[in-house]
C-alpha cells in the first residue's frame, strides 16, 4: 500500500485558554478529541501506519489514550512533531523512510490531530489522488465573501467568491515530491509558510481539491468545541 | 470514533446525526459499499406510513439490503478487505421455536432501529456473511430481498402438499420476478406460471414455463400451490383470483407487504380446505443457504442483474435524494446506491 497517515498534534493549545492541556486532548463526548480522529485512520484499512506527531511531553500521554481507548493499535506509532506545521511533516517523512523506506509512490495523508469529523469518502478520495496526481488538499466552496486587506485597515482585494474555497484536511502527498520541494526553498521561503499546499502550489506543482465537508470542523477555540458538541447531539437538516 | 448517519426525519427530508462508535474486540466495523432501496424505504421516504408510525419511527436511517467491506475486525474470522452480506434481523433472544425473524423483540434495520445509510456499520459477527465470488456487487446489494423468497420458499417446502406439479406466483414485480426464480432454481421440475398485469414486466419472465395476464384468466388454467407477491391495494383481488384459481387443500404464501386489510373470499378457503401462511424478513440461516444457491447456480446473478434498474453513485445527502426519486419512477427493477460518502 505503502499509504501513511500522519495525524498533526503538534499545537500546545493556547487558544483554547488552557496552557496545561492542548486542544487535542479536550474531551468531546468524554473522550479526547485525538482519539476520534485517530479511530478514523486506524481503521482505514488502506494506511501501513497511522503516525501520530505531537509534542515531546505529550507522546506517553498519547500512547496511554490511544492503548485505552483503540484495541487493535499496532498499526498507531506516537512520535515527536517538530518546531512548525512543515518540520512535524517533515519529522514523520523522515520517520517512514527510516523504519519502512520511502519510493517514488509513497503517500502521506496528512490531518490535524483537531478534525476528529473527517468523513471515511474524504480519506479515500485523498488516497486516491494523491497516488495518481501526486498532491491534493481537502476543500470546501467558501461562503463568505473573501476580503483581502493588506494594511489592516482598507480593503485591497475582494476576490471573487466563485473561486474561493476554504482549506480543511487532510492534505495529501506523495511524500518525496513533498520533501524535494520543501527543501529547495529557501529559509525566507520556509518561514512564510503555513500550510503544506503552498509549498507545492507556489512551485507551481498542480494541487488537486477534495470536496471536503462543512462539519470537518477544526476545533480550535472554546466555541469550536460548543459547536462540536452541539453536532452531536443535534442535526443538520437537508 | 464518529459515524455520521443519515437520517430521514420527515417526509423526502434528510439530515445528518452522528453517532460514537468506540472499537471493542466484540464489535466488527463495515463500511457499506452497495445500498439497495426497498419500497418499505419508499414507504418512509414518501410519508405513506401512518402518521404515527412515522412519528414513532423517525428520525431513522433507512435501507435494509446491502452488502459492505470489512474495515476492522478483532476477530481471525473477518479480514479487512473482506466483502460481507449485513443481515439486517437483529434478534435480541433466541426460541426453539419461533424463528428471529418473526420474534417480536427483534429489531431490524431501517424499520425498529437505523438501517444501513451510515458512514460506518458496527456489527457483531453474526450479522454479517462473507460474500461468495462471482456474484456482482450490484446484485448482491439485495440479497436481503431475495433471502425473503427464499425464505418463503422454504417455509413452503415444509408446509405445502406434495403434489407440486404446478405453482403460480402472482405479481410481475421485483419480488414477483425473485420469487419465480428461485422456486424455478431450487425446483425445476416445479411447473412455474407467473400472473401479472404488464406484458412488457412479464416478456422478461424467460425462465417460467407459462406467464398470463392476470384479465385473461381462464378455466383452464389452475395451480396447485401459488405464492403472493402483489403487496399493496391490489393484494386483495390478487388473492382472491389465487383462491379461485388454486385447487383444493393448496397453499398459498402470502409475501407482499400491504397497508390495507385485504377482504377475501374466506367461504371458498373453506370449501376448498386451503392453507394461507405468511412469511416476511429472513434469518441468518436464510442468506447462508441463499449463499450456498449462489455458489451451486452462477447463472442466478445473471437472471438478477436484469432486474438491477438504476445504479447511482451518492456522495451527500442530495445524491441519496436522487436516488429514492429516480426509484420511485420506475417501472420495475432495483435502484442500487454505490455508497462513496
Amino acid at each position: 500500500m505503502n499509504t501513511y497517515g500522519l495525524i498533526l498534534a503538534g499545537g500546545v493549545g493556547t487558544r483554547m485558554g488552557n496552557i496545561e492541556k492542548p486542544k487535542q486532548f479536550m474531551e468531546l463526548m468524554g473522550r479526547p478529541i485525538i482519539i476520534y480522529t485517530i479511530e478514523k485512520f486506524a481503521v482505514n484499512p488502506e494506511l501501513d501506519k497511522v503516525i501520530v506527531l505531537t509534542p515531546r511531553q505529550w507522546i506517553k500521554h498519547t500512547e496511554d489514550i490511544v492503548a485505552k481507548n483503540i484495541p487493535e493499535n499496532d498499526r498507531v506509532v506516537v512520535i515527536e512533531g517538530g518546531s512548525t506545521r512543515n518540520e512535524t511533516i517533515m519529522n514523520g517523512i523522515a520517520y517512514i523512510e527510516k523504519n519502512f523506506g520511502l519510493d517514488d509512490d509513497t503517500v502521506i495523508v496528512t490531518h490535524d490531530a483537531v478534525r476528529p469529523f473527517v468523513t471515511h469518502r474524504i480519506l479515500e478520495e485523498n488516497i486516491r489522488l494523491a497516488k495518481e496526481y501526486g498532491a491534493c488538499d481537502t476543500v470546501i466552496a467558501a461562503t463568505d465573501t473573501i476580503v483581502e486587506s493588506k494594511n489592516h485597515t482598507v480593503i485591497s482585494d475582494i476576490p471573487d467568491r466563485s473561486v474561493m474555497y476554504q482549506g480543511q484536511t487532510p492534505q495529501s502527498f506523495k511524500a518525496k515530491l513533498l520533501r524535494a520541494t520543501y527543501e529547495g526553498l529557501s529559509e525566507d521561503e520556509k518561514n512564510i509558510l503555513t500550510d503544506a499546499c503552498k509549498i507545492l502550489a507556489m512551485k507551481g506543482v498542480p494541487v488537486r481539491l477534495v470536496e471536503g465537508e462543512v462539519h470537518n470542523i477544526k476545533i480550535t477555540y472554546p466555541y469550536d468545541l460548543r459547536v462540536a458538541e452541539s453536532i452531536l447531539g443535534g442535526n443538520t437538516a437537508c | 470514533m464518529l459515524n455520521t448517519v443519515y437520517q430521514l426525519k420527515a417526509p423526502r427530508t434528510f439530515e445528518l446525526a452522528f453517532s460514537d462508535i468506540q472499537l471493542d474486540n466484540e464489535h466488527i466495523i463495515v463500511r457499506p459499499r452497495y445500498l439497495s432501496i426497498c419500497n418499505a424505504d419508499q414507504r418512509y421516504y414518501q410519508g405513506l406510513r401512518p402518521e404515527k408510525v412515522m412519528r414513532e419511527k423517525l428520525p431513522m436511517a433507512l435501507i435494509h439490503e446491502g452488502i459492505g467491506e470489512v474495515i476492522y475486525s478483532p476477530i481471525d474470522e473477518y479480514k479487512p478487505g473482506d466483502m460481507v452480506v449485513m443481515i439486517p434481523d437483529i434478534p435480541c433472544e433466541e426460541d426453539s421455536i419461533v424463528a428471529e425473524n418473526y420474534l417480536r423483540s427483534s429489531k431490524f434495520r431501517g424499520s425498529s432501529t437505523d438501517g444501513f445509510l451510515q458512514e460506518y456499520i458496527e456489527t457483531v459477527p453474526d450479522r454479517i456473511i462473507k460474500l461468495p465470488d462471482g456474484i456482482a456487487p450490484q446484485v448482491a446489494a439485495f440479497t436481503e430481498l431475495v433471502s425473503v423468497s427464499f425464505h418463503a420458499i422454504k417455509r413452503f417446502t415444509e408446509i405445502a402438499h406434495e403434489r407440486r406439479d404446478t405453482v403460480g406466483v402472482w405479481g410481475d414485480g421485483n419480488l414477483g420476478y425473485i420469487t419465480s426464480l428461485l422456486l424455478k432454481t431450487m425446483y425445476p421440475e416445479i411447473r412455474v406460471i407467473v400472473f401479472g398485469v404488464n406484458d412488457n414486466k412479464l416478456a422478461d419472465f424467460t425462465f417460467a414455463n407459462q406467464t398470463v395476464r392476470i384479465d385473461r384468466v381462464d378455466e383452464s388454467i389452475y395451480v396447485d400451490h401459488a405464492f403472493e407477491c402483489v403487496g399493496g391495494v391490489k393484494a386483495a383481488s390478487a388473492i382472491n383470483q389465487m383462491i379461485d384459481v388454486i385447487r383444493p387443500e393448496g397453499t398459498i404464501s402470502l409475501l407482499g407487504v400491504s397497508e390495507e386489510f385485504a377482504p377475501i373470499n374466506t367461504r371458498m378457503v373453506l370449501e376448498k380446505g386451503l392453507r394461507l401462511f405468511g412469511s416476511s424478513r429472513s434469518g441468518r440461516s436464510d442468506f447462508e443457504g441463499l449463499m450456498e444457491l449462489y455458489r451451486e447456480n452462477p447463472g442466478l446473478s445473471y437472471y438478477l442483474e436484469n432486474i438491477v434498474g438504476s445504479v447511482i453513485e451518492v456522495r451527500d445527502l442530495k445524491d441519496i435524494v436522487k436516488a429514492f426519486e429516480t426509484d420511485i419512477h420506475k417501472l420495475i427493477g432495483k435502484t442500487v446506491m454505490v455508497w462513496n460518502e
